[in-house]
């Protein structure tokens, strides 16, 4: 942990201090959450962007590469402020990052606006694939509502007839539960939206209880970063394993399993979740990239991380396709469509509004050959999926 | 209507209630006996739940890291108010928000220095993991634990208070402070034990919910603005009124938590109900406060013969 401060702070350090025009490097401010409880999603995306960094020498083509990462505090309107100081103050070539909705929703005009490019590597806002579609945004995740969508798919292939549903209330966790909604054919029995933000609600006691109650077959939930391990937790307290089974979304990953192991929480083991990444996909680039994490910081990388690492892996194909001449905006643009990189999840396309078109698994928590808790892909719920409001999005 | 439910809904807003009025109960003497506004009360909460999280790591019993954990925050509570809250008695409010303002950053970062970001899980022993049944209503073991450490704690706070010797002082100092420093009582080891004991009592409440929530930074931030909302609803200075004006606000939070959406949509369509209810019902406790002030500013239960 020190030292990935201390390594941020270096990388910071030379970035401030080689000058701001400096046509040698290319600049990519970094907008994450690193402080409040949601800090240890930053920190694993800060490490997977260090390890990027560390595997391509710090260089893309010819040019360094410069890091600023800042802090959105896990709120809009900080978030927009660090965006604005990386454009106009820093004045960035790639403004990457965020892993919330309603961060970016925030923050994204400010870099369209200084025809800059941004590159969201978590955050997938309906409106964004929709309607705010833009010709300078790209991202390495998904649109918000196709993970739950394959979720709902392989409840329907399971027969799940009634459901109990709990996300937070923003941007989100609304386009999640509106995912599953589209796809789920049996009944919804009851919804719950809970408070979220820096004070999100952590103690989910009547929620809970009022899923029992409702007699639902089984509970689906999308509870991000810290408020997946305290929803597990409570779930298992509740008695709920066994009788209505889990199915969740962003929710049992990298972050909250070793945390869930410390804990013996062994109602996690074996619940599934459906993800467009698993650190057990067999590809060159993901074993060396989960390979080396594993080495580095003795745990799994996070599908956060994943993310993160393709962002700097897409963006350096870009560099390279135009020759380092960051001046020619269309090259760059035309290369980060072409999406020319070895992606840890393996070969994907981007749609007409910059969203990636890729396969869904569907994952499970199983224990490792070291005992550690991760997780593995089971089987294949999407093949080359494409989000639902790509026909909102007016650019061709 | 689901008895089973409702029942387990009084006991989900009794169980928050309790923590609530741990928390106040501190909160409530220091701003009542001291005159002094702790905004860092809240990092006594998550101060407890980290030492009791590292104590259940090293010896794997729960009770071992609730004793120690209470012994640590009783001698962080006190070294505060020794070397920070001591020199600011006679300063006024703003002064007293702006150094624990302060405290609540360098305890938050002194906590991630410490512990880093990722926060800290804290397992139970597998017989208070569990549930027990009454009949058809099955109830987590652990939250009866945490409504069982609550009336507890209630209990010896109203012997403490009621019946001791230290306890007539806190009322007394609660009424009418400059009375009691007149009449020759060692106001400042007064002072210091209250404020530990108010430290010990939000650190309680940080071990007892961390099992649930986990321990996190700044886990005491958010709920330190209910537990001031629990001061002011049940009287400043009053313990008894944190009692109930805790219990009052646990139980409203959990109830509209749990039917807000059902009533609403009586009147609405139900998709805006559902939408409605958790903004409405976030926004309960300070309704009732804005009430209680306009009819009842000094609170519900007010110290006897507080000015």
């Amino acid at each position: 942990m020190k030292r990935n401060i201390l390594t941020a702070a270096v990388l910071a350090a030379t970035a401030f201090g080689s000058g701001a025009a400096n046509a040698d490097s290319v600049k990519i401010g970094y907008v994450t959450t690193l402080t409040t409880p949601a800090a240890v999603i930053g920190e694993d995306i800060q490490n997977s962007v260090n390890l990027a960094l560390e595997h391509i020498g710090n260089k893309m083509g010819d040019l360094d590469v410069e890091l600023i990462m800042e802090d959105d505090g896990f709120k809009p309107d900080v978030g927009k402020q660090k965006t604005d100081k990386l454009v106009k103050q820093d004045d960035v070539d790639f403004v990457v990052g965020y892993i919330w909705s309603h961060v970016l929703l925030a923050s994204m005009k400010s870099v369209t606006d200084a025809d800059k490019f941004i590159i969201s590597a978590n955050a997938g806002p309906s409106q964004v694939a929709g309607k705010l579609c833009h010709p300078n945004f790209f991202s390495t995740s998904w649109q918000n509502d196709q993970t739950p969508m394959a979720m709902g798919e392989h409840l329907n292939q399971e027969g799940v007839k009634s459901l109990y549903v709990m996300a937070p209330n923003y941007a989100a966790g609304k386009d999640m539960v509106a995912g599953l909604e589209s796809v789920f054919t049996g009944e919804i029995k009851g919804k719950d939206l809970t408070k979220w933000g820096a004070d999100a609600q952590l103690d989910f006691s009547a929620e809970l209880a009022k899923a029992k109650a409702s007699g639902a077959e089984a509970i689906f939930v999308f509870y991000p970063g810290k408020a997946g391990g305290a929803f597990i937790n409570q779930y298992q307290q509740a008695g709920l394993r066994g009788v209505m089974p889990l199915y969740s979304v962003f929710t049992v990953d990298a972050i909250a399993l070793p945390k869930l192991q410390e804990a013996n929480l062994e109602g996690v083991l074996g619940s599934k979740m459906t993800q467009e990444w698993s650190p057990d996909m067999d590809n060159a680039a993901n074993k060396r990239f989960v390979g080396d994490y594993l080495a580095k910081h003795g745990k799994y990388p996070s599908f956060y991380g994943a993310q993160a690492y393709d962002s700097i892996m897409l963006i350096k194909s870009a560099v390279e396709a135009v020759g380092g001449n960051l001046d020619d905006k269309d090259g760059i643009r035309a290369a980060l469509k072409a999406v020319n990189y070895d992606s840890v999840r393996g070969k994907y396309t981007v749609g007409n509004n910059h969203m990636p078109i890729q396969n869904f698994y569907l994952r499970e928590v199983v224990i490792d050959d070291e005992g550690r808790w991760t997780t593995k892909i089971v089987s294949t719920v999407y093949e080359n999926h494409q989000d639902r409001y790509a026909a909102e999005c007016n650019m061709q | 209507m689901d008895w089973n439910l409702l029942i387990t809904q009084l006991m989900n807003g009794l169980q928050l209630g309790l923590l609530l009025f741990l928390l106040a109960s501190g909160l409530t003497l220091i701003f009542g006996i001291m005159d002094f506004i702790n905004l860092s009360h809240g990092s006594f909460y998550m101060v407890g739940a980290y030492f009791c999280g590292t104590i259940v790591a090293k010896t794997g019993s729960f009770v071992l890291g609730i004793l120690f954990g209470l012994v640590g925050v009783f001698i962080v509570g006190a070294l505060v108010e020794w070397f920070i809250a001591r020199k600011l008695y006679r300063s006024d409010h703003l002064d007293h928000v702006l150094v624990t303002f302060g405290l609540i950053l360098i305890f938050d970062t002194l906590v991630h220095m410490i512990w880093g970001a990722s926060g800290m899980a804290i397992p139970l022993p597998d017989v208070l993991n569990g549930q027990v049944s009454i009949g058809t209503l099955v109830l987590p073991t652990y939250r009866l634990l945490i409504i069982a450490a609550g009336l507890g704690v209630a209990a010896f706070l109203y012997v403490l208070v009621t019946r001791t010797r230290l306890g007539m002082l806190i009322r007394a100092g609660a009424s009418n402070r400059t009375m009691v420093e007149a009449l020759g009582v060692n106001i400042n080891r007064l002072f210091l034990i209250v404020f530990a004991i108010g430290a010990s009592m939000a650190g309680l409440a940080g071990m007892l919910i961390a099992p649930i929530t986990e321990a996190s930074i700044g886990m005491g931030n958010d709920i330190i603005i209910i537990a001031f909302v629990v001061v002011i609803v049940g009287g400043i200075g009053s313990v008894k009124g944190a009692f109930y004006a805790g219990l009052i606000i646990g139980l409203i939070d959990t109830l509209s938590r749990s039917y807000l959406d059902d009533v609403l949509a009586l009147s609405i369509p139900i998709e805006y109900a559902e939408t409605a209810a958790p903004a409405i019902s976030a926004m309960m406790v300070y309704i009732l406060m804005a009430v209680v002030l306009a009819f009842r500013p000094q609170g519900l239960f007010p110290p006897a013969g507080a000015r």
